[in-house]
């Protein structure tokens, strides 16, 4: 069986690949999905930690599904506010919307 | 507890949650049945209907220690709903219901009932049924957060207030500044989220149970196997998602430009009630899953949390209170000041460990008059940016002659901001900077108060603005509806009640907190 470091390592470089992204990234749009890929770092790890500690326990499983739900609620919410914003601005490149500074 | 599952023994843990989401349904029918020129009564129902909640609340589900209820309510036969309900741990584990969730769940129907009035007679928002909708669905979040002890619970609360937050700040979709902060805010909240979340999943990893408690419980445990290192990053991950939460720098980026973009009834919504439910979470998460004397692998983990917030709170007062100085938006000065107010909280959260019980009640009570603090200062500026169009600091000139109640209100807010002794913010920062002196952190709470002379700089400039500057408009008077009338009246009545006859009280209410965090 793979052990749970393994795991853990996968989980560990994904969300480190979207903490790059989001830094790095100039387009509203690509901040979103690496900020999902942060979340499903979290989601690979909640998985793991639940079948290798407590796999009697649904409490793993459930924060897992809900973290699905919400980040996708999440993501309707930003995408919406992204297009409202290109509405208006026509870009989603993060330092054209700048009217706000100081 | 018992055994089996009383439904009406289980309900004062979430009575406001209950109420709040009656109500906004109530709203929702409201704005399809309603005229678009009646929609502004949907102000009166939200705020009067979160009000009522609270005073409910209060009234009839006291939270009443569980060694002093009389005997036989203890076994189950006859539990005195009426009188009070028991502390402890309902809905599976997943909320606790104790004086701590009760006073920031008050707080926050109190912050979400005076923007809904607040908002009424606002062009942007007065009449849009679905602004007070976000506004309730928002509250329920910050409420379900006070209470929470349980990680799915926390993670879903916090969500659950903080998305509504981001159609907010994005909701005048006219003004091209809104869509703008609601993007900013939006990319660095769920930004934060991530990190706070990947703090979570860990925690959970290692003790393999979702509960607060049990995490704790596992943690002091001998079974305990894992690396202290792991321990502290996920420890590090939860308080850097936290600082975002609540603006301390240096994660505050967001701040000014959410503050100032938004509309400004939702930046004084999002300054209170989002902030003092980060605080409660904050406040119980720490003292309940690493409580002070945990030590794992020989480092001692609430030294540790202890000097990352010490640092935030250095850190955000310092910058919060001088970038405040350069500010010529009122908006964007507030902004500021609430970084520096947060650092204030953190001093009580750096104290949590020497002084336990003087700090929580400390931050209770901070928490407390700040909501009503800076809905009133957030008022004014509401009410003078609707009838001007400006948010300009030097425009406020001549604000004593023009409209003088006005003018004594917004100094009411901003000497209260600025903890001059009449308002309440004196006994505020008092309590906390005693707490500090407490926990023997005197030179945190002597740099409190150095940082409290700097601030009273930029709030004074204000009132010298208005008081003693000459504007143009001054023989044109600001008009005040009798709804925003009713917010300045009651907030600068709670500022100053919580200032002189009503610190004892509240501050006995809150010092209740941190005996009733544990137990069953």
């Amino acid at each position: 069986m793979v052990p749970l470091w393994m795991y853990l390592l996968v989980a560990a470089a994904l969300f480190a690949i979207g903490t790059y992204g989001v830094l790095s990234r100039r387009n509203a749009v690509a901040i979103l999905m690496s900020v999902e890929l942060m979340l499903s770092a979290v989601n690979i790890n909640l998985v793991a930690f639940w079948r290798y500690q407590s796999p009697l326990e649904m409490s793993g499983q459930a924060f897992a599904a809900f973290v699905f739900v919400v980040a996708a609620a999440e993501a309707a919410v930003g995408l919406a506010i992204i297009i409202a914003v290109y509405r208006s601005r026509r870009s989603v490149i993060v330092e054209d919307v700048n009217l706000l500074q100081g | 507890m018992n055994s089996g599952f009383d439904f009406l023994a289980s309900l004062p843990a979430i009575a406001p949650e209950v109420g709040l989401t009656i109500l906004a349904i109530v709203i929702l029918f409201l704005d399809l049945r309603l005229q678009e020129s009646q929609r502004r009564n949907l102000a009166i129902v939200t705020g009067v209907g979160m009000f009522g909640i609270a005073i409910l609340y209060l009234l009839l589900w006291f939270p009443v220690p569980l060694s002093t209820a009389p005997a036989d309510a203890i076994i189950g036969v006859t539990a005195p709903q009426s009188l009070g309900a028991f502390e402890g741990l309902y809905w599976g584990g997943m909320i606790r219901h104790d004086s701590l969730a009760q006073i920031f769940k008050v707080m926050i129907l109190c912050g979400g009932a005076l923007t809904a009035l607040m908002a009424a007679d606002t062009k942007t928002l007065g009449r849009k049924g679905e602004f007070y909708l976000i506004v309730i669905v928002s509250s329920l979040g910050g409420c379900l957060i006070a209470g929470a002890t349980d990680l799915i619970m926390v993670f879903l609360g916090l969500e659950t207030m903080t998305i509504p937050l981001y159609v907010l700040a994005a909701f005048n979709r006219n003004d091209k500044r809104s869509p703008e902060s609601g993007m900013k805010y939006f990319l660095f909240g769920s930004f934060a989220s991530a990190i706070l979340l990947y703090g979570l999943s860990l925690l959970y990893g290692f003790a393999g149970t979702t509960s607060l408690p049990g995490i704790a419980s596992y943690l002091n445990s001998e079974a305990f196997g894992a690396h202290p290192f792991a321990v502290l990053v996920s420890l590090t991950l939860i308080i850097v998602g936290f600082g975002f939460k609540i603006s301390a720098a240096p994660f505050h980026f967001w701040t000014p430009d959410v503050y100032e973009g938004a509309p400004t009834p939702v930046t004084a919504f999002l300054s209170v009630s989002s902030k003092a439910a980060s605080f409660a979470l904050l406040l119980r998460f720490l003292l309940a899953v690493f409580p002070a004397g945990l030590v794992i692998g020989g480092i001692t983990i609430p030294d540790f949390w202890a000097q990352l917030v010490t640092a935030l709170a250095v850190i955000s007062m310092l910058l919060g209170n001088i970038v405040a100085l350069a500010q010529r938006n009122i908006k964007r000065m507030l902004a500021y000041s609430s970084i520096a107010q947060a650092g204030y909280t953190l001093i009580g959260i750096a104290a949590l460990q020497g002084a336990p019980e003087t700090s929580v009640a400390a931050i209770s009570f901070y928490m407390f008059m700040y909501t009503f603090t800076n809905i009133l200062a957030f008022a004014v500026v509401v009410i003078f940016s609707e009838a001007t169009g400006s948010e300009e600091i030097k425009d406020l000139a001549g604000l004593s002659r023009r409209s003088p109640w006005l003018a004594l209100t917004m100094t009411i807010g901003l000497l209260s901001l600025a903890g001059v002794p009449p308002a309440a913010g004196f006994f505020g920062k008092f309590f906390l900077f005693q707490a500090a002196v407490e926990a023997g952190l005197v030179w945190i709470a002597i740099l409190g108060v150095l940082m409290s002379i700097v601030a009273l700089y930029y709030y004074l400039t204000v009132v010298k603005v208005m008081y003693v500057d000459h504007g143009v408009d001054e023989d044109k008077p600001i008009p005040v509806s009798s709804t925003v009338g009713w917010v300045l009246g009651l907030s600068s009545l709670a500022v100053v009640l919580l200032g002189t006859f009503a610190v004892t009280p509240v501050f006995d209410w809150a010092l209740r907190g941190f005996p009733s965090l544990f137990g069953s």
